[in-house]
């Protein structure tokens, strides 16, 4: 491969790819994603191999992640533009016969929602992809992640090309401060005031960091582009150098992200070999190259000071904001961190201008974001929709509303530094500014939605507990207020708590976040904070009336089953582990003799509502069950 | 030192002597590091690694239930080692397949869908493979 010179050669090559991808008239992009993979998507991308064995005219693409990891492992087949779901191993040979030769569409692979009988062939049509646009997502299930030149006859690099040949450094700057690019990673900041402070700090290297320590639980977009489409990431870093100066590059990967990293150090060779990295690049005179860190498991590394000094090999800790990583940051040298997404954003801008990206989304917060909708949610899956949208279009349109028919409760944006928002605040628009004034924040992306079935203080102390295990403990508000709210989350949860605990929260939630270091810290009370804000009616419930809305705190709750529902199976007394469950004598029903739960032995474990085939098994307070356990056996015997 | 940790599974002390040495670090920094990232272990750990999701959609899945059910029932905690050798339990942060969440990941085979009965029956399993093994070797 002779290395790019000049923006005839890079469009040339690009044609060339193209042409070498046109030559198929076939396609079959199978969802390689991390979901897809779990339930079952290796063993159908080798039964494809093997059906397709070596066929001339039909381009095999194990992609990236598709989005709609609901109902994976996925398949689409172009140009008949179907998208397959659910396909198992032996669905395969029938594609291939079927689909592939005689361009027939399988009707029974086809998505069909629950409840409303449609079915849905191609993917602009499925409720869930129809809502969306996708900009950063849009080649995911359209190019081989580890083929840089699928990337490049979609046009890849082509933004590279422009900027550093036809573009000064200046102008480049330019039109990422007229996007109004704000930083992808969590706070929002503008992307163009970083690197213009980042080129204007004194020093001699210059630093360009892309964060993919994507520490929030339920989180995972920054590991679906890296794994779908690392060329992006690597186009935008080495843009970004030019634009400020950069000397050198690093990214920090998250140590559970093992296919992502794969994937990344795959496409920086093949950037490297085609000369998009390295020495000279496209003849510009820019010297740049990227290394790859990984992380050691720890949250708080994603804070950027704390990630620079991970990444001189030390402990993550963070220190004080008022010393700005543009100016000091790795080995306090000028340092310009942005994430994974903020990155892959600006190939898009360079190419298509900061016009076009302003035409997107709101005012204040132009663009599209990218979610990961999980939970308690229809349709999981990663979405990437226009800024400004509302919650509800999120939830109930794309997402296709609660699982099971079940009633909303709450969503939670932003992680663990974000908050809870009801049913009340499901019509504002998603943009940073919105939710932050809303008690929440936009956070990397992850949307979690929880129905009447989660309980908020359950999820409050989750956050707590987990933040609690990441705080670094170098500062002391974030270290102790972190404890001591936790222990008053537990009292609550446990049916011990006291009318002026919801004070102390409320103090210690404050004092933590006003005087904590760093980010997280300040962020740490937040799901507390909002949680009390908008559900005060559940903390109430656990504290006066020990009861648990959501039937999730296990103190507060006991099993019991239903004697009108029960068919007397006997299913629930094969796999309860403690024996609890007894049959009731003379009570007979269509299957055998009515069950029972004794409370005194049950350990509440869960297993035999899972495994009731009647649903018959009611989770209640206490009071409710041991009411009916009266009934049913003291009066009895 | 992550790559240490990969091939043995854990730090053993040996190493970290040898890490102080070579790079001239001084081994109270070494065990700060150590002891700080979660992938670090100081002690050596079990025969099957059981890695349970609890990141947030896990946990508004039930991961919590799962939890309980391996600690009351089979003995094995978060972050540790079963007196036998067998199992160590890690609790990791969100493995990035929410939709098949709660996951549970048995030494790198993820597991989705989980309930406390399928987590028993691949306790169970593990636990019956062993003494079947034991039984062959003796």
């Amino acid at each position: 491969m002779p290395k790019l010179g000049t923006i005839e050669q890079v469009k040339r090559f690009q044609e060339k790819c193209k042409t070498a991808l046109d030559k198929f008239p076939l396609v079959v992009s199978l969802c390689h994603g991390t979901a897809c993979c779990a339930i079952g998507a290796k063993e159908l991308a080798a039964a494809f191999e093997e059906a397709l064995n070596g066929e001339k005219s039909v381009k095999f693409i194990k992609s990236g992640c598709h989005g709609f990891c609901e109902v994976g492992p996925l398949v689409v087949v172009r140009p008949l533009d179907v998208v397959y779901q659910r396909v198992k191993p032996s669905d395969v040979p029938e594609i291939v016969e079927r689909s592939l030769k005689k361009g027939e569409v399988i009707d029974r692979l086809l998505y069909r929602p629950r409840g409303n009988g449609k079915v849905y062939a191609k993917e602009e049509e499925i409720p869930f992809y129809a809502k969306q646009s996708k900009v950063v997502l849009a080649l995911n299930s359209r190019i081989d992640p580890y083929s840089i030149d699928d990337y490049m006859a979609y046009g890849g690099y082509g933004a590279l090309a422009k900027a550093l040949l036809e573009m000064t450094p200046d102008e480049v700057l330019q039109e990422i401060v007229d996007a109004r690019l704000r930083g992808r990673g969590g706070g929002g900041f503008d992307a163009g005031r970083k690197w213009k402070g980042c080129r204007s700090a004194p020093g001699e290297r210059r630093h360009i960091i892309c964060n993919a320590d994507e520490g929030d639980p339920g989180a995972f977009m920054d590991e679906s582009i890296l794994e779908g489409n690392p060329h992006s990431v690597i186009e935008g870093m080495v843009i970004g150098a030019w634009a400020i100066g950069g000397t050198d590059g690093f990214i920090y990967v998250r140590n559970e992200y093992p296919r992502a990293l794969r994937a990344f150090s795959n496409a920086l060779k093949q950037a490297r070999e085609y000369g998009f990295l390295g020495e000279n690049i496209l003849s510009s005179g820019m010297d740049f190259d990227i290394k790859v860190s990984r992380g050691g498991g720890a949250f708080v590394c994603g804070e950027s000071s704390a990630l620079f000094r991970s990444l001189e090999g030390d402990v993550g800790e963070p220190r004080a904001k008022y010393i700005h990583s543009v100016e000091r940051g790795y080995h306090d040298e000028p340092t310009n961190l942005n994430n994974v997404e903020t990155w892959a954003n600006v190939p898009h801008i360079i190419n298509r201008g900061a016009k076009w990206f302003r035409s997107l989304g709101t005012e204040d917060s132009p663009g599209t974001k990218v979610f990961s909708l999980v939970g308690k949610v229809e349709n999981t899956g990663l979405i990437e929709v226009p800024m400004g949208i509302t919650l509800k279009e999120v939830i109930f349109e794309i997402g296709g509303g609660i699982k099971e028919g079940r009633d909303f409760k709450a969503v939670q944006t932003g992680g663990p530094s974000g908050g809870m928002l009801s049913q009340s605040q499901l019509d504002l628009p998603v943009d940073f500014d919105v939710l932050t004034e809303a008690g929440s924040m936009m956070g990397s992306g992850g949307m979690i939605v929880m129905d009447e079935g989660t309980c908020v203080v359950d999820v409050a102390k989750y956050f707590t507990d987990f933040l609690i295990e990441e705080s670094c403990g170098k500062c002391l508000p974030c270290r102790e207020g972190l404890m001591h709210m936790s222990r008053i989350l537990h009292r609550i949860t446990e049916g011990q708590g006291e009318p002026k605990d919801m004070e102390s929260l409320k103090r210690l939630g404050d004092a933590v976040a006003v005087a904590s270091l760093c980010g997280l810290g300040t962020s740490a009370p937040n799901p507390v904070l909002s949680s009390i804000k908008y559900f005060e009616d559940e903390y109430l419930a656990h504290i006066n009336e020990r009861r648990c809305p959501g039937r999730v705190c296990r103190a507060l709750i006991s099993y019991h089953i239903d004697p009108d529902t029960c068919t007397g199976c006997g299913t629930c007394e094969k796999v309860c582990p403690v024996e609890a469950i007894q049959p009731v004598a003379g009570e007979e029903r269509e299957e055998g003799l009515l069950r029972i739960i004794d409370l005194a032995v049950c350990d509440k474990c869960d297993a035999c509502r899972e495994v009731c085939p009647e649903e018959a098994i009611l989770v209640e307070s206490p009071a409710i069950a041991l009411e009916h356990y009266r009934e049913n056996v003291t009066e009895k015997r | 030192m992550l790559a240490v940790q990969e091939k043995f599974n854990w730090l053993p002390p040996q190493a970290l002597d040898y890490i102080s040495r070579r790079l001239n670090v001084r081994k109270p920094r070494i065990y700060h590091i150590a002891t700080f990232y979660k992938v670090f272990s100081l002690e050596p750990r079990g025969k099957h690694i059981l890695q349970l999701c609890m990141g947030t959609a896990c946990h508004v899945r039930g991961a919590k239930l799962i939890a309980d059910e391996l600690s009351r029932r089979h003995g094995i905690h978060f972050g540790e080692t079963t007196d036998d050798g067998l199992f160590t339990l890690e609790r990791v942060n969100c493995l990035g397949a929410c939709a098949i969440g709660p996951i549970l990941v048995v030494d790198g085979d993820y597991k989705g869908n989980m309930t406390t009965n399928r987590a028993n029956a691949v306790i169970k399993r593990l636990k019956r493979e062993a003494t079947e093994e034991d039984a062959a070797n003796a």
